[in-house]
């Protein structure tokens, strides 16, 4: 998958990578992915919450280029 | 005006009951020698000790001979598991994934086949528990309070119960083999636990044996220790029902207060939980920075966020529910907590938060 933006949260502790996500959502359209990319192993958790806290959509997760997870979410509202 | 100072932080340990304080001077002198010597003091020195047995069997409504003192209860999970996978030639064990650290480095230190079994939103156990010759499972859940219907789970298999969370302030579950408790979380001493052994458990001791009173058990007793966390024990079983309804009150302030602060979402079973302990997760904020905030106004309460424990992982029991794991706050009320600090803590939450997240620009 090929999101819309990705943020690079790679050595950013908890709560960063949520915070940035909470900053550039609105920085896609409606239905656009954001990918959140983050080492952090509180992200793999906390991005769902977030997005079910935040009536957002969560897909799922794969991996960067260099193996760091990413955490893909579709923008809803 | 400065609000009242608060420690909320039962559940990592409840102040010194004054029914403890009391049995444990008293004993000082009387209970120091080996309680395995026919000598005077040494006869003293047994009676107290299996007094405080007889009364820890009491309050919990069990034998006393079911009963042993240990240096923790982490170190009452750790013989109480490994002794029950050993007297019963375990090959196989499972645990709900919310178990307390102590139980599941207890089954990576054994090392046999273990299965974690999911639990829902709420940390109830949701998935079928697989086969396994040896179930553990909590009475309560130690960050969250959700309590897990343990007696449901109970199908003639040995079940091992960690009921640190709730040893004292509810009955014990029906069901178990062999059970854990620690006093300090009931407002006994630090270095008590309670190991329970079911009469008719085939458990067998997984450690080097001591020639000590109990067999279970193993260096020299501490026995005024006992002895106050015993007092404690009878003091909060006789106390409870009031004292659980005072603080089941006041929790559910907390948690109303809390459910109210902008993306915050208060975590475990509102009901069929704890009565003195709420967990709540704040969006954007970190732990150590609230628990910070909230030292500052006064208040002293836990969370299970990873940037405030010594690991970088999150909480286990958060994750496994699904919940937000960073900006976690855990309340736990002490038996004197104060409708005055209760709604000192509601006022001061909102604001605290907001604070914080003033400086993100959000």
């Amino acid at each position: 998958m090929s999101p819309d933006l990705e943020l690079d949260c790679r050595g950013r502790p908890c709560p960063a990578p949520i915070i940035e996500l909470g900053r550039r959502i609105g920085d896609v359209a409606v239905g656009e992915v954001v990918a959140v990319v983050a080492d952090d192993p509180a992200a793999r958790h906390d991005v769902p919450a977030w997005c079910r806290m935040r009536d957002q959509e969560y897909l799922g997760d794969d991996t960067a280029d260099d193996g760091v997870p990413r955490y893909l979410v579709r923008r809803l509202g | 005006m400065t609000n009242p100072p608060a420690y909320l932080d039962s559940a990592s340990s409840e102040p010194l009951h004054p029914a403890a304080r009391e049995a444990f001077l008293a004993a000082l002198d009387q209970g120091y020698a080996d309680p395995r010597r026919l000598h005077r003091p040494g006869r003293n020195a047994r009676l107290l000790l299996d007094n405080a047995r007889a009364v820890v069997a009491e309050a919990l409504g069990v034998r006393a001979d079911e009963v042993s003192f240990t240096s923790s209860g982490t170190e009452a999970v750790h013989r109480g598991l490994l002794g029950l996978l050993r007297g019963y030639g375990a090959r196989r064990a499972a645990h709900s994934a919310v178990e307390h650290s102590s139980v599941l480095h207890a089954l990576e230190w054994w090392g046999g086949e273990t299965t974690a079994v999911p639990v829902d939103r709420a940390g109830r156990l949701a998935g079928p528990v697989p086969d396994a010759d040896v179930l553990a499972l909590q009475s309560a859940n130690h960050e969250v309070g959700t309590l897990q219907p343990v007696a449901e789970h109970a199908d003639g298999r040995p079940l091992f119960v960690d009921a640190g969370a709730s040893m004292g302030r509810l009955p014990l579950p029906d069901g178990w083999a062999v059970a854990a408790g620690s006093a300090h979380k009931w407002g006994g001493p630090a270095g008590v636990g309670v190991l329970l052994v079911r009469k008719g458990t085939r458990w067998v001791n997984p450690f080097p044996a001591d020639d000590r009173v109990d067999e279970r058990g193993s260096g020299f007793e501490n026995v005024p220790a006992a002895l106050a966390a015993a007092a404690a024990l009878q003091a909060v079983v006789g106390e409870r029902e009031e004292v659980n309804t005072r603080q089941f009150a006041m929790v559910e302030r907390i948690r109303a207060a809390a459910a109210s602060v902008p993306d915050t979402e208060v975590v475990g079973d509102p009901v069929e939980r704890l009565p003195h302990l709420v967990t709540f997760s704040c969006l954007y904020v970190s732990g150590d920075q609230i628990v910070q905030a909230l030292d500052r106004r006064g208040f002293g309460v836990a969370s299970g966020s990873a940037c405030t424990a010594s690991t970088l992982e999150p909480s286990h029991v958060l994750a496994a529910m699904g919940a937000l794991t960073h900006g976690n706050v855990r309340v736990s009320l002490t038996r004197d907590t104060t409708d005055e600090q209760v709604d000192a803590f509601c006022a001061a939450l909102p604001e605290v938060v907001g604070e914080i997240r003033e400086e993100l620009d959000l």
